[in-house]
């Protein structure tokens, strides 16, 4: 069905009554269960699983996606408007006026999260058992992985902001723990700290309004807040709406907090892949679509996520065209794609079903790239410097094809999947008129660009052109465990656009969840806006061939003017951070030390000292002499003797 | 009659402002005297001063056992144990504990002045003579209200007296160290010293008889054993005692050193002179006995 | 006319001079006799008391002061000789271990 263009701007009107769970469904605790049995068991179990523990490990995701899919097609079974069932697993918060419980809401948006995470996670871990092989700890990851897993897809299905915030601190502590893996090395240990901190800020903005929503609609289920959102102001609304946006900044790695992304990558490669492209960068943009009822009755907060969305995404081009380590600029490229969902987001009902397309399709492509960046470095030897790889394309076949279907993908080459959904968010950023449409569409335009560009600079480097690699490595072609997921994957990253969008599919799908309401309008082929940035694409890659692909890569990284040395610098995102927040909390803690020591202990000293130094005195009246004891006994007859004196009379 | 009642006053009137003097006297130099035994005789002065003033409040009894028990046995209890303890310890005038003086004297002084407020204010009438009501005399009425109505605090203070008597027993009871030397071995001692025969008694003289005159031998010398050592202070290895300076054992004692079987056979005539002379410089020798024990201790 | 005020206020004189004596003599007994100076002056006021009532208990007051005193005295000078044993010191100056 195709709306109006107005129908696609205007939030949805209809009531969306969730169903109780039936039939295969009601086992939907099974998604959940079996990677959590699986971190029990690998984490619990010790040293003793060390042998087995990758196989748990691997089974568990692929088991959950399993059910996924017999949930899935169970749930087409239903008709569009009964697709959306409620399973309650247990009371978790009986409190008089607050009532909690865990429960799986499992509705067309939950879904798809689900098959991407279970899905593609379960690709990650086969990769994983083959990137891990060498590293004593392989069992210990697969624990941690699985837990992720867990939480995430609590993230995902849980039917009340609390449950949602459950697995959204879940998947910040498995990303604290996967990041850090090799704790042994301080980068790493650093970056998980700082990833962590990071998510910390954003959590803060989410918990915040999960306080709000508390405390203005007296509820925290999706039902109950969703329901009772037309009757509160829009000024609560709309700070519901920011703080949200807070959170998923946080989690998503978007502006202010997107320092923390490219310091990740210090964590093993499948975490990156799985982690910091896939699944968890994207559980903001997951936030911002679930609550679309709740920004649909805010314009304002809308225009703030549709500008973190722009914002970011040019951030992050920028950045990833300038990083020499291939796992930094992935993740530069990785913030940009999650601008343009969140901008997507931001651009009501429309935005919405090409936000999660484009994170589906994300999904497969970033991954793909990611696992193959990992078969790169595998093969030399842990070296992530791009300047010392360079003619691998010839030696590594099956990742050299499978990273160029992932690069066509993310430059949004036609029929790939990214030229599908990157050009919907273009089109329905262009859509939005007046002067804030203009800007955005020209954002999105000019990212596009920027993306060829740096990932055309990503290729050259990486496999084409002459070797810079002396001969300490040996590389040569992944083994299969590792390249088969990179294949399917790469199967993804060429279909699944076209897929998702062409015919409206996804659009369809989606459109009966709550606040996404219908599908979006199609468009004709080439448009204006759509066809500029065709154009645009393609004179990135010819500029980033002329530097790169003809002139030779230097060994060495050259000084680079002012844009190079700022974006090498994260665009001095880690500087604003240290002088805005970071040296005044020290000034503010040394502070407190100082006041604390001087101040609050020396009181106590002072006080401890009075009391020795007075009984130090007092102490000398003890003489030992008998007489002088007679003379105080006598004097205090005296003053006794007077005193009495003094009453009496 | 008021000439009778008068004199009786007036009698009264000397009698307390002399003793009165008397004993503030006595007591100021009891406080300020060096010596013990002087302490001690003041005291006895101020006791008898104060019977003498019972007896002229009505309290005879009280004035009699003022002078038998207090006076009489407590006194004399404080002279025995000096007596123990030493009569030349006496204090110096340098006060250790500084300010103690001053601080007594300013303590002393607020105090009189503040019972003297006190008394001042209380308004004290004249006396009465006690009514018949308690008996004839002072003594029936006496033990009336003991045995009557402070019955309770007698019987107490009996068993007080017991257990005073008791404690003071056990108090200065000394142990013995060793096992008391059998009249077995103190005559195996004796007779193995070389001297089986006891000591010669101390001189006694028509005009001196102390213990500490010596006595002579058949030639006229005098005998250095009758003296005990403790007084003489002259004994191989003495411990302290006060030395009396007797003359004539000085001589003796020297003139020993030289020839040794001096004791008996000695000088002859001119000891026999010295032995009187030499008793009479021994008896001004004793005289600052008092004196000179401050140097032997 | 000497009335029993006279009496007290001698009694006060005594009493003050038995005090600062306490308090100046170091030699041990003279320590107690200045204390027995002081118990002394007591018995005179109660004496004084006694005829200013025309009762008999001040007097019988007195004779227990009387009995007391002579126990205290009886047991401190056992005290005194057996400390002195030991000590060789009468001086009350001289056990002041007991000091900060």
């Amino acid at each position: 069905m195709t709306g109006s263009l107005a129908g696609a701007l205007t939030p949805s009107a209809t009531v969306v009554t969730s169903l109780p769970a039936a039939g295969v469904q009601r086992a939907a605790w099974l998604v959940l269960a079996f990677p959590v049995a699986g971190a029990l068991i690998l984490l619990l179990g010790g040293k003793r699983t060390n042998s087995w523990g990758h196989l748990v490990g691997v089974a568990m995701p692929l088991a959950a996606f399993g059910y996924g899919v017999i949930a899935f097609v169970a749930m087409l079974g239903y008709p569009a408007t009964q697709r959306s069932r409620d399973l309650t697993l247990f009371n978790w918060i009986p409190v008089a006026h607050f009532q909690v419980s865990i429960g799986l809401q499992l509705d067309q948006l939950s879904i798809c999260f689900v098959l991407l995470i279970t899905g593609v996670g379960s690709l990650i871990h086969i990769f994983a058992v083959g990137y891990m092989a060498q590293d004593a700890e392989r069992r210990r990851f697969f624990g941690y992985m699985n837990l992720f897993l867990a939480a995430m897809l609590l993230l995902v299905l849980a039917d009340n902001y609390l449950g949602l915030y459950a697995g959204w601190e879940g998947v910040g502590l498995a990303s604290y723990l996967l990041i850090g893996f090799w704790q042994f090395r301080p980068a790493a240990a650093v970056a998980a700290k700082k990833a962590f901190i990071a998510n910390r800020v954003g959590d803060a903005g989410l918990s915040l309004a999960i306080m709000l929503m508390f405390a203005t609609f007296g509820s925290v289920n999706f039902a109950g807040v969703f329901g009772a959102a037309p009757s509160a102001s829009t000024g609560v609304v709309t700070a519901i709406g920011l703080l949200l946006l807070l959170g998923a900044c946080g989690k998503s790695a978007q502006l202010p907090l997107q320092s923390w992304l490219l310091d990740a990558m210090e964590g093993p490669t499948p975490v990156s892949a799985l982690i910091h492209a896939a699944t968890m960068v994207t559980a903001g943009v997951y936030l911002i679509v679930r609550s679309s009822p709740l920004f649909g009755l805010s314009p304002d907060a809308r225009l703030a996520v549709a500008i973190v969305g722009a914002a970011t995404l040019l951030f992050g081009a920028i950045i990833g065209c300038a990083k020499d380590d291939i796992k930094k600029a992935l993740a530069g490229s990785t913030m940009s794609q999650i601008g343009y969902m969140m901008l997507a987001a931001g651009l009501g009902p429309a935005g919405y079903v090409f936000a999660i397309a484009h994170l589906l399709v994300h999904g497969f492509f970033k991954a793909g790239l990611f696992l193959g960046a990992g078969s790169v470095k595998h093969e030399m030897n842990d070296e992530v410097d791009m300047r010392r790889f360079g003619g691998l394309g010839r030696i590594m076949p099956f990742t050299f094809v499978t990273f160029l279907f992932g690069y066509l993908a993310i430059i949004g080459i036609p029929p790939f999947s990214g030229f599908f959904t990157k050009d919907g968010i273009i089109e329905v950023a262009f859509d939005k008129g007046g002067t804030s449409g203009a800007i955005l569409g020209s954002a999105t335009v000019l990212g596009a660009a920027i993306t060829a560009f740096y990932m055309t600079r990503v290729m050259f480097m990486t496999f084409l052109g002459e070797r810079r690699w002396d001969d300490k490595a040996h590389p040569h072609e992944a083994p299969p465990v590792m390249t088969v997921p990179m294949i399917l994957l790469a199967v993804g990253s060429a279909a699944a656009g076209a897929f998702l969008v062409l015919g409206s599919r996804l659009g369809d799908f989606l459109a009966p969840v709550r606040g996404i309401g219908s599908a979006p309008a199609a468009h004709g082929w080439f448009t204006k806006p759509g066809t500029a940035a065709l154009v645009l694409v393609v004179a990135g890659v010819l500029i980033a061939w002329a530097m790169y692909g003809r002139r030779e890569v230097p060994v060495v990284a050259p000084a680079g003017n002012f844009a190079t040395v700022a974006a090498r610098k994260d665009l001095y995102g880690d500087v604003i951070n240290e002088s805005v927040l970071m040296r005044p909390g020290q000034w503010l803690t040394r502070l407190s030390v100082y006041f604390d020591n001087r101040g609050v202990d020396g009181l106590v000293n002072t006080l401890a000292a009075t009391m020795g130094g007075t009984s130090g005195r007092v102490r000398r009246l003890q003489t030992g002499f008998v007489r002088s004891y007679a003379l105080s006994m006598f004097v205090g007859a005296v003053l006794l003797l007077g005193a009495l004196l003094l009453v009496r009379l | 009659m008021v000439l009778a009642a008068s004199a009786a006053d007036t009698t009264r009137s000397i009698t307390f402002w002399l003793l009165a003097i008397i004993s503030v006297a006595a007591g100021l130099g009891m406080v300020l005297a060096r010596r013990a035994v002087h302490c001690a005789v003041l005291l006895a002065v101020v006791m008898l001063s104060l019977a003498v003033l019972y007896a002229m409040l009505g309290a005879p009894f009280l004035a009699f056992v003022q002078v038998i028990v207090y006076t009489g046995a407590v006194l004399m209890l404080f002279l025995f144990v000096m007596m123990i303890v030493g009569i030349s310890s006496a204090d110096s005038i340098i006060e250790t504990i500084r300010g103690q003086r001053m601080a007594a004297a300013l303590a002393g002084i607020g105090l009189l002045v503040l019972l003297t407020f006190i008394v001042g204010h209380a308004a004290i009438g004249p006396g009465t003579r006690t009514g018949a009501a308690y008996g004839s005399s002072n003594i029936n009425g006496l033990a009336t209200l003991i045995f009557t109505r402070y019955v309770f605090p007698f019987e107490i203070t009996s068993a007080l007296l017991i257990t005073a008597a008791l404690g003071a027993m056990v108090l200065a009871h000394a142990e013995r160290t060793s096992a008391k030397p059998t009249q077995r071995r103190l005559s195996r001692q004796r007779v193995a010293s070389g001297r089986p025969a006891p000591l010669p008694g101390p001189g006694t003289y028509a005009r001196h008889n102390a213990v500490d005159m010596p006595a002579l031998l058949p030639d006229g010398s005098v005998s250095r054993l009758s003296v005990s050592p403790v007084i003489t202070g002259l004994a191989r290895g003495a411990g302290p005692g006060p030395a009396v300076r007797t003359e004539a054992l000085r001589a003796a004692d020297t003139a020993s050193a030289g020839t040794a079987s001096a004791g008996i056979n000695g000088t002859g005539g001119g000891s026999h002179d010295s032995g009187p002379a030499g008793a009479d410089s021994g008896d001004a020798g004793s005289g600052d006995a008092d004196s000179t024990p401050k140097e032997a201790r | 006319m000497i009335s029993p005020g006279h009496y007290v206020a001698l009694s006060v004189i005594l009493f003050v001079i038995g005090g600062v004596g306490v308090l100046v003599r170091r030699n041990a007994i003279v320590v107690f006799m200045c204390v027995e100076l002081m118990l002394n002056a007591v018995n005179l006021a109660f004496v004084a008391f006694a005829r200013l009532h025309g009762t008999l208990d001040g007097q019988v007051i007195a004779f227990f002061v009387m009995v007391v005193a002579a126990a205290e005295v009886v047991v401190g000078l056992a005290i005194l000789t057996a400390i002195f044993r030991t000590r060789r010191s009468a001086s009350v100056d001289d056990p002041n271990l007991l000091k900060y």
